[in-house]
């Protein structure tokens, strides 16, 4: 299928609007033909993840697009970079290539800043910088986001990542493939729930567990689950989404009677037949708590919580359960990262005062997971957040401990892992 | 006989075949010096450095562009890509490279039945014209047996 552009986007190709223009929209036509579109859309706004230093050319065609004169052209976001630069001094600079990461990563950051996106700096920009409306064709990057965006917000993104993210904000355009189309939004996998016990769905713990273990069986395809309750959080549905983004490429999932693009098993479907019809026991839900727990022994180092970043009710749930009982075991370090705009709502309601005070480490701007801040013999960290342990044993180089967020308290206060698989019965 | 392939980004390059058993994802799978690090992947510990990387499709994380625009920057990625399947990250990757610095890498998909004509260690011609739509992988005399 060719692709046929406007003339106002032939335009800009032909450098109507600066050279900047013409080079972004190069790499959106560009990748439009290698996606079968027969044409662009317009977006209402962008995420973008380039800003996390993965190596020179990430800033070498950041600042070309900045040197050219291009500026993004939609309301944009930033997701995470390199450094936390509220706190200075938390990502390490002890080797040369840890101090390549804070200068290069640093330039990267403002490069982004300089092309007119807002420096919200966080995974989770849904909590409160940008909540594009439903139907809305957007253009986010970064897994989790895109989850997020497409299922429960029912605004449209495709798969979108480094590079085509800033060249959509400053274009203003993507590509009409994938999910922007009615027809790939559909249900693939129906994934049926009703037999695990609803105190156990309401577990904070078992949503990241059925996200992980949805994202194995179903990979890039779209699952739809029956037997959740109206009453899962956009907390619980952010930490499914992260964690069948991670272990599988899941960019749009179904709750019926949840998510708004499936109020009913036939709308989530549509005409199609479900490929094939998986059930998720609560027995299940533990084999994925062993097989996402790499750490043995009740070994306890670090506990990282807030992956994707924590939400004003986690921070607040967080307070609380730190309000009564001892403080943290001296040798447990225990970081909270979270978003500057949540974390600026959350000290004015009081929350970051009473963390501090017992001794949680706040993370913005970046993750515990993405860059050096773990000290350097750090071997086992529990979190509660399925991404977080699928990818930090590569990353990180640590055993992981998958637990709830309660669990994460109760085992940094004991300074050792304690974890009962019984709640998940 | 060459093969007729749709090119999927423009360029010319000679190199020998390295044809992967299982897709590869960039980010994760592979390092800056374009080493195969992906534990479970059957080629794991070869260098996809100047090959003409033969796979029938890619696999993983949008990433994987980055992965591959710096290899080719840091002159350890591969001389052409031929997939089986469309793969936009792949695509982008090589993309980002030609804008940045010039390196035209020629991406082409072929019928996935024609992937098994291109063995590894093959000494092959990949030519990919994106304005006219041609391409065609050629093997090169002096490997023909």
């Amino acid at each position: 299928m060719a692709l046929t552009v406007t003339p106002v986007e032939q335009a800009m190709l032909d450098g109507a609007q600066g050279p900047g223009v013409a080079m972004a929209m190069r790499v959106v036509t560009g990748l439009a033909r290698v996606r079968g579109a027969a044409r662009l859309v317009e977006i209402g706004s962008a995420h973008i993840d380039g800003c996390l230093y993965h190596g020179q050319v990430g800033l070498d065609f950041a600042t070309r697009l900045r040197d050219l004169g291009a500026r993004v052209t939609v309301p944009t976001t930033l997701n995470v970079g390199s450094l936390d630069l509220l706190h200075p001094g938390l990502v390490r600079g002890d080797t040369p290539e840890q101090r390549e990461v804070l200068g290069a990563g640093r330039a990267l950051m403002d490069a982004y800043v300089a092309l007119g996106a807002r420096p919200t700096w966080t995974c989770a920009p849904y909590q409160f910088d940008a909540r594009p409306a439903f139907g809305e064709h957007v253009a986010w990057a970064e897994s989790n986001a895109i989850a997020f965006c497409n299922s429960v917000l029912g605004a449209r993104t495709d798969r979108y990542g480094d590079f085509l993210d800033i060249c959509a904000a400053v274009t203003g355009r993507a590509p009409y493939a994938g999910l922007h189309t009615d027809e790939a939004r559909l249900g693939d996998v129906l994934i049926d729930c009703t037999t695990i016990p609803d105190h156990v769905l309401r577990l904070d713990l078992s949503m990241p567990l059925l996200g992980y273990l949805v994202g194995s069986v179903v990979g890039t395809r779209n699952p739809v689950l029956i037997g959740l309750s109206g009453d899962v959080t956009e907390d619980g549905l952010k930490a499914f989404g992260a964690a069948a983004a991670s272990s599988g490429g899941v960019a749009m999932f179904h709750v019926v009677g949840v998510t708004p693009e499936a109020p009913d098993l036939e709308s989530a479907f549509g005409t199609r037949e479900p490929a094939e019809c998986i059930n998720i026991t609560a027995d299940d839900l533990v084999r994925a708590r062993h097989e996402l727990t790499t750490a043995t022994g009740d070994r306890l180092d670090v506990v990282s919580v807030g992956t994707p970043h924590a939400s004003l009710d986690e921070i607040a749930t967080l307070a609380r359960l730190l309000d009564h009982g001892s403080s943290i075991a001296p040798h447990v370090d225990f970081y909270l990262s979270t978003g500057r705009s949540v974390l600026a709502e959350a000290e004015r309601l009081g929350h970051v005062r009473a963390l501090e005070a017992s001794g949680i480490r706040i993370v913005v701007d970046t993750c515990t997971y993405v860059t050096s801040i773990l000290r350097p013999d750090a071997r086992v960290a529990m979190t509660n957040s399925g991404k977080w342990a699928h990818y930090a044993p590569g990353n990180l180089g640590v055993g992981v401990v998958l637990a709830g967020l309660s669990e994460c308290v109760e085992s940094a206060r004991a300074g050792r892992v304690l974890i009962d698989d019984n709640l998940l019965r | 006989m060459p093969l007729i392939a749709v090119p999927l980004h423009g360029g010319s390059a000679r190199g020998e075949v390295l044809r992967l058993a299982a897709p590869l994802s960039f980010w994760g799978g592979t390092d800056h010096d374009g080493l195969i690090i992906d534990a479970h992947h059957p080629q794991h510990g070869l260098s996809v450095t100047g090959r003409v990387l033969v796979m029938a499709s890619g696999r993983g994380s949008s990433s994987s562009s980055y992965v591959l625009a710096e290899q080719l920057r840091r002159g350890t990625g591969p001389a052409a890509i031929v997939l089986a399947e469309s793969d936009a990250i792949i695509a982008l990757g090589v993309m980002v490279a030609d804008e940045l610095y010039g390196i035209a890498t020629p991406v082409v998909q072929v019928a996935p039945g024609d992937l098994a004509a291109l063995t590894t260690g093959l000494t092959v011609t990949v030519a990919a014209d994106g304005e006219r739509g041609v391409a065609q992988i050629s093997p090169c005399p002096s490997s023909v047996q």
